[in-house]
């Protein structure tokens, strides 16, 4: 089960070390290609660490760690708990 | 390969240790083909799987799932739905990581679906104990349905567990699905696509459909109910991602019974690293010592063999001509074949050492990190973090680099790296610049501590390197073509290089400059001799008219002949072509004899040392650049009465060879990643203008 949500976002808001879960609606809207890399929805999100102008972005999900851009980042959803 | 051979497919993630595997498994039986109508390199290797029976196995490109968003993953793709019995594999070889198995067996459900025999292999078992993991080997086995082998590659442990399990696997021919997808998604949808043809399973046919990828083998009425189905993308979209939840459902149900991760034992190594390679100031900082230091290494290590290999061809060609009876043959040998091959082995030390350097930075996992932090820099001038890697190795040579841009899955990002890649300053280039610098500037120290030749030199590898990006930015706002520019990167885990690996790659890398650069250099030395040494009807007179000038009456025998050899280059075809361009490069401060140079530059930029060398009879035993320096520094411009390479002459010259695109090889390549001669040639005229109108203002102003 997921944890109690405080806010609706997506990774792009992360701030450095936080922590989400990638929501049930942004299925939709993640590339096939990341999901298949683990990035499915209710999978815990970690922003491990950010290059200059939060661009790209490097992502732990699923136990995958992964650098993504930040035009990805947006369009997926996650809660923070 | 005899026909009872397996036929073995190598698939697994990037960063797996597939290549440690393939080493493993086949040694030094390997060789790189093509895959037909691709440019994708094509790994085979020969493997003794026991004493009755022999495999072999291609090593396919890394890749996360079948449905591939680069060139080089679609080799996957189209490998797998191959009917043919000579190509299709008799048995899959999946590779995984223990670490992270779960991800790995995505790509492992999606083999098991296409119903052909499939082994899997799990890989750096050796890591288990230190990150907390267990395995419940013989219930996985079960719930996978197939042959499940826990190996280390890099320890050579389990190999012949992999190759047993590949025999085993073959006789048995059992091929199940793993995730039917046919009942969890949309039943009725899938049943129809199912009835179209029996000659395939349900996956493949799927596969069609969503990779728009037809076999040969398909009927023209099967194709056309396929694409029938192709009409409602979003649907195909929605019922693909669908298709990917369920598969993780059902590995997760596995896994839960027989993987069990304690994460308390887990250390965190790359987590600590990263806090250093990633970051925003210090992970840009250690880059950029880095390149300092690999650029640095390879003046100082490839400079000795370089010397040995320019000597002893020298020699060769020397002792060809001496102990082979005189006449035209034996002229082609010394003066043709002889030098083009020198001439393209003289490369190799700085190439090898370049890709030493890369091989061992991509192995550690070290380069994902620079992808990372130059992906949004490059992305501004319309290129990828990806093309860091090519323009690298642009500095090397830049057919391996063009070659290296494969990974990259936007076809526009990918274009105009190719594009822009020949401007960094290539090995070739250096030869020139080297004797050009020491022409021009004065070999003295600035700021008390910095040499200016050393720091003109500098300049100019700069200059290539921004014009590189100028040239994309440029590029990346005129280019009107679409395409998807889809970014996402790995960060594996860092781990030590292996030896092996290392040495495999380095020498593909070599390889392949030697092959594909090599027969261009060495066809056009070829040509350009006959060039030099053959002339229209007046030309067998030289020698006589020559030997005939009173002026040259009290010279030795041997000044003789350097006047009888530049008189005769001057009257060759070759000459006479100097002399057909020299009012258009006039403006530039040359004369025929450089534009003779500038001609033969085209097969590989080095070749204007040699061609002045020769224009100005230097001796050709004592073919050493002091003396050519010598002759090139005491030539006269008749016109001025100056110095014919004075410093605005010289500044013109390097500006040239830093802009045009003076590589037929190179050329060659583009042509065929990009499978048309629009770009090459817009390559060869874009930089040729772009060097001419830059060297003809830089001679103006300078002079």
């Amino acid at each position: 089960m997921l944890p109690k949500y405080k806010s609706l976002s997506t990774i792009a808001t992360l701030r450095k070390g936080e922590i989400g879960y990638i929501s049930e609606e942004s299925l939709g809207s993640i590339p096939l290609k990341l999901l298949e890399m683990g990035c499915l929805p209710g999978a815990e999100v970690e922003l491990v660490q950010m290059a200059p102008l939060k661009d790209p972005l490097y992502i732990c999900v699923n136990g995958s760690h992964l650098a993504i851009r930040e035009e990805t980042a947006l369009k997926i959803k996650i809660l923070k708990s | 390969m005899s026909k009872n051979d397996i036929k073995v497919a190598l698939i697994g993630n990037p960063n797996t240790g597939k290549t440690s595997l393939f080493n493993q498994l086949t040694g030094l039986n390997q060789k790189v083909g093509n895959y037909p109508g691709v440019t994708v390199d094509k790994k085979e290797g020969f493997s003794k799987l026991s004493s009755t029976q022999n495999a072999v196995i291609t090593d396919l490109p890394g890749t996360y799932s079948i449905n591939p968003t680069s060139i080089d993953e679609s080799i996957v793709l189209k490998t797998l739905l191959k009917k043919d019995i000579k190509e299709s594999p008799d048995v899959i070889l999946v590779v995984a990581d223990v670490e992270n198995l779960k991800r790995n067996l995505l790509l492992f459900s999606q083999i098991k679906d296409l119903e052909i025999p499939t082994v899997l292999a799990i890989n750096m078992v050796d890591q288990m104990n230190r990150k907390g993991i267990t395995i419940d080997l013989s219930l996985l086995k079960k719930q996978l349905n197939t042959e499940v082998v826990l190996i280390s590659a890099r320890k050579n442990e389990g190999i012949n567990d992999v190759k047993a399990a590949i025999i085993r696997c073959h006789v048995a021919a059992k091929a199940s699905p793993l995730c039917g997808i046919d009942h969890k998604i949309d039943p009725d949808y899938f049943t129809k696509l199912k009835e179209i043809s029996s000659n395939y399973s349900l996956y493949e046919l799927w596969l069609m459909v969503t990779q728009n990828n037809f076999p040969e083998t398909v009927t023209r009425d099967e194709k056309e109910k396929l694409l029938a189905f192709k009409q409602d993308v979003s649907k195909l979209k929605k019922y693909q991602h669908k298709e990917t939840i369920y598969r993780y459902q059902e590995i997760n149900k596995i896994l839960k019974k027989t993987y069990i991760i304690d994460k308390s034992k887990a250390t965190d190594l790359r987590g600590k690293l990263d806090k250093v390679f990633t970051h925003k100031i210090f992970g840009y900082v250690f880059f950029i010592f880095l390149l300092l230091v690999i650029f640095q290494s390879i003046f100082d290590w490839a400079s000795l063999p370089m010397d040995l290999i320019d000597g002893t061809f020298a020699e060769i060609s020397d002792f060809a001509k001496s102990n082979l009876p005189k006449g035209v043959l034996t002229d082609l040998l010394a003066e043709g074949i002889i030098p083009g091959i020198g001439g393209v082995l003289i490369f190799i030390p700085q190439i090898a050492i370049l890709f030493l350097f890369i091989a061992v930075l991509e192995e550690t996992g070290y380069m994902s990190r620079v992808v990372f932090l130059m992906d949004k820099i490059m992305r501004r001038f319309g290129m990828n973090g990806k093309s860091i890697i090519p323009l690298i190795s642009g500095t090397a040579c830049a057919i391996p680099a063009i070659m290296a841009t494969r990974t990259i899955s936007s076809w526009k990002e990918r274009l105009i790296t190719i594009l822009v890649t020949p401007f960094t300053t290539c090995s070739a280039r250096l030869p020139v610049y080297a004797i050009l610098i020491s022409l021009i500037i004065p070999d003295k120290k600035i700021f008390g501590f910095l040499n200016l030749q050393g720091f003109v030199l500098l300049s100019l590898y700069a200059l290539g390197f921004a014009t590189a990006v100028l040239a994309a930015y440029i590029l990346h706002k005129t280019l009107k073509i679409k395409s998807k520019s889809f970014f996402v990167v790995e960060m594996p885990n860092y781990k030590l290089p292996s030896i092996k690996n290392v040495f495999f790659e380095v020498v593909e890398k070599t390889k392949s400059f030697v092959l594909e650069a090599g027969k261009i250099i060495l066809a056009l030395s070829i040509i350009l001799w006959f060039l030099a040494s053959n002339g229209p009807s007046s030309f067998e007179n030289v020698e006589k008219n020559t030997i005939q000038n009173s002026a040259y009456q009290n010279l030795s025998e041997k000044e003789l002949q350097q006047k009888i050899a530049s008189a005769k280059l001057e009257n060759s075809y070759i000459g006479i072509l100097g002399k057909t361009i020299e009012p258009s490069i006039k403006p530039l401060g040359y004369d025929w004899k450089i534009g003779i140079a500038l001609i033969t530059s085209f097969a590989a930029r080095e070749v204007f040392v040699g061609t002045l060398a020769t224009i100005y009879s230097v001796e050709a035993e004592n073919e050493n650049t002091a003396t050519i320096k010598q002759k090139m520094a005491s030539e006269i411009n008749s016109e001025t009465g100056g110095k014919r390479f004075n410093f605005s002459v010289g500044m013109s010259l390097l500006i040239f060879y830093a802009f045009a695109m003076q590589c037929m090889a190179t050329l060659a390549i583009v042509k065929r990643e990009t499978k048309t001669w629009k770009w090459p040639l817009i390559q060869l005229f874009g930089m040729g203008l772009l060097a001419y109108v830059c060297s003809f203002i830089t001679y103006q102003i300078l002079s």
